[in-house]
């Protein structure tokens, strides 16, 4: 094969990617574009088998070596991907992205190794950028990752002087990188690798949970910009492409979602310079809430003419999709005015819960967005909050100064009546205390939400 | 100059080409560009390639296993996820 097919196939590959994002952009498209990029993806992979550069031999070398460790990554993350909850779904992708800015990383030091000194200065100074940022994404995402499968605290977690630590972190990560344009050697090049990742860390670290989506859109931008890098040391015209198609819409994507729940792109990465040590009161616990039976909920749901449904996390963790279908349907038949309020953030990511619904197939018809829904909460009459918190907490709006404030929420608290399901008064993925848990309109129904769910239907079936 | 015009060109069409996508799709749509950059897959095996040494070989093996784990897995759970929209629109 020529350089020219070779190019040319690079070129088709780019242009599926192009397809693919634009695809991915659409509800109707958002399918195909998907495996227009799988298309894409795999051309390109198998070209390489027949063309790498012009002083290569074919078959490549070590090719056992190679189709082994593409057997081994296909058993690994084939299944992963097919068996994943739907629920789990966002730590997988913080982990995929992982592992692919470890893997630009691994490739820019393997090139570097390689080249030894005939690597040009230029050469270098990307190779160094991948480095850095390929292992800040890897750490960083297996940081994001512990703290959504919750093997960690969800908090911001912020230690005494953290900002003057990551700070020096960062200037050591700088001029270790210098060190090692200047001075060439492997040796610099794995203590660069070292201090990235710690840096990875440090940086990940202080993000509250609730912003942690936006963190590995960021990460996710980031490693598209290490293989943009890679390509060019290894004179790649796809990888450039590829990746700088990634970075560029990552980019996109990261200050939308940011916009999508009022979060300033700065605060949350500079979170650890301005972070501030929570006053957690402890004297809220103090207080009476007003808790029910499913049967006043369901004496509730009969007499109301308007219902307004605002599904959160808890509720797909306890699997009651479908049991919150049964009863949307339930009180449509009694006449009953439903519809489902979602948060932009409900769930773990921008538009997971439209995801998880989707799966339990409620219409999506009655899935309101939060424009659509909040200027109807003033003639709702019940308002049922399932398995959410941080989304309806009007602290987001009263109090300056805690981690969520400024972020849009479902203004539950202008409906008539509210009714939490809750598994307990622990405080949502935020760790902040919810003060419309303590309003006298607001009723409480512990439990796991589908037994509650399936309680409150059958009571409602019986009236 | 060549690489510079493909890579300011690719900045812009990675701009516009997500410009109007809406919340419901940000998820799929993150993880579909995730999918995307394990193209490093051809990087990983062309530096595989050239592996003169142990420690290469050993390192462009690993970059290969993660890079195929990024690029397979982000396809095949973007496709997941994208399953569930569809017939909603009946």
């Amino acid at each position: 094969m020529s350089r020219t097919v070779y190019d040319l196939i690079g070129l088709a590959a780019g242009v599926a990617f192009i397809l693919a994002l634009k695809g991915l952009s659409h509800p109707k498209t958002a399918r195909r574009g998907n495996l227009i990029g799988a298309f894409g993806a795999g051309l390109a992979t198998l070209v390489v088998f027949f063309y790498s550069n012009e002083n290569s031999s074919l078959p490549l070398n070590n090719l056992g070596w190679i189709l082994g460790a593409i057997a081994i990554g296909l058993v690994i993350g084939v299944p992963a991907a097919r068996k994943v909850q739907m629920t789990q779904m966002p730590q997988l992708v913080a982990l995929f992205n992982g592992v692919g800015g470890g893997a630009a990383a691994l490739v820019a030091i393997v090139e570097y190794l390689n080249l030894g000194d005939q690597a040009t200065t230029a050469e270098v100074v990307f190779t160094v950028f991948t480095v850095i940022v390929g292992c800040v994404s890897f750490s960083g995402s297996i940081i994001t990752f512990m703290k959504l499968q919750e093997l960690m605290t969800t908090r911001p977690v912020i230690f005494p002087a953290g900002r003057f630590i990551i700070a020096a972190t960062l200037v050591s990560v700088i001029g270790v990188g210098g060190w090692v344009v200047s001075a060439l050697g492997t040796t610099p090049l794995l203590i660069l690798a070292g201090l990235s990742l710690l840096f990875g860390i440090l940086f990940v670290l202080p993000v509250g949970g609730a912003d942690v989506p936006i963190v590995i859109s960021l990460l996710n931008a980031f490693t598209g910009l290490t293989v943009a890098a890679s390509g060019y040391v290894l004179d790649s015209t796809l990888l450039i492409i590829a990746g700088t198609l990634v970075g560029a819409s990552g980019t996109i994507l990261t200050r939308k979602m940011a916009e999508a729940m009022g979060r300033s792109l700065f605060g949350t990465l500079f979170g650890a310079f301005t972070a501030k040590a929570q006053d957690s009161s402890g004297a809220a616990e103090e207080r009476p809430v007003q808790s029910g039976s499913p049967d006043d909920v369901a004496i509730l749901l009969n007499y109301a003419r308007r219902v307004v449904i605002v599904p959160g996390f808890g509720l797909a963790v306890a699997q009651a999709q479908h049991t919150v279908r049964e009863l949307a349907d339930l009180m449509i038949s009694k006449g009953i005015d439903v519809a489902y309020g979602i948060h932009p953030v409900a769930g773990r990511m921008p538009g997971h819960m439209n995801v998880l619904l989707a799966e339990a197939n409620v219409p999506y018809d009655q899935l309101l967005e939060m424009d659509e829904v909040n200027p109807t909460f003033g003639q709702t009459d019940v308002a049922i909050v399932i398995g959410a918190n941080d989304v309806v907490n009007p602290a987001a709006q009263t109090t300056p100064g805690c981690p969520i404030y400024g972020m849009p929420i479902l203004e539950v608290n202008n409906a008539a009546n509210i009714i939490f399901l809750k598994r307990s008064m622990r405080p949502g993925f935020a760790g902040i205390e919810n003060e419309l848990l303590y309003d006298p309109k607001t009723m409480l129904l512990f439990g796991d939400a589908k037994a509650s769910l399936t309680k409150v239907v059958s009571a409602l079936k019986a009236l | 100059m060549a690489i510079l015009s493909i890579f300011v060109l690719s900045v812009f069409v990675g701009f516009e080409v997500v410009s109007k996508v809406s919340s419901t799709l940000h998820t799929p749509l993150m993880s579909g560009a995730n999918a995307i950059h394990g193209v490093i897959l051809v990087g990983a095996i062309i530096v595989a390639d050239h592996s003169k040494t142990n420690l290469e070989l050993g390192l462009s093996v690993a970059a290969i296993i993660l890079a195929t784990i990024n690029m397979v897995g982000g396809f095949v759970v973007t496709d997941r996820m994208l399953e569930m929209f569809k017939g909603n629109k009946k």
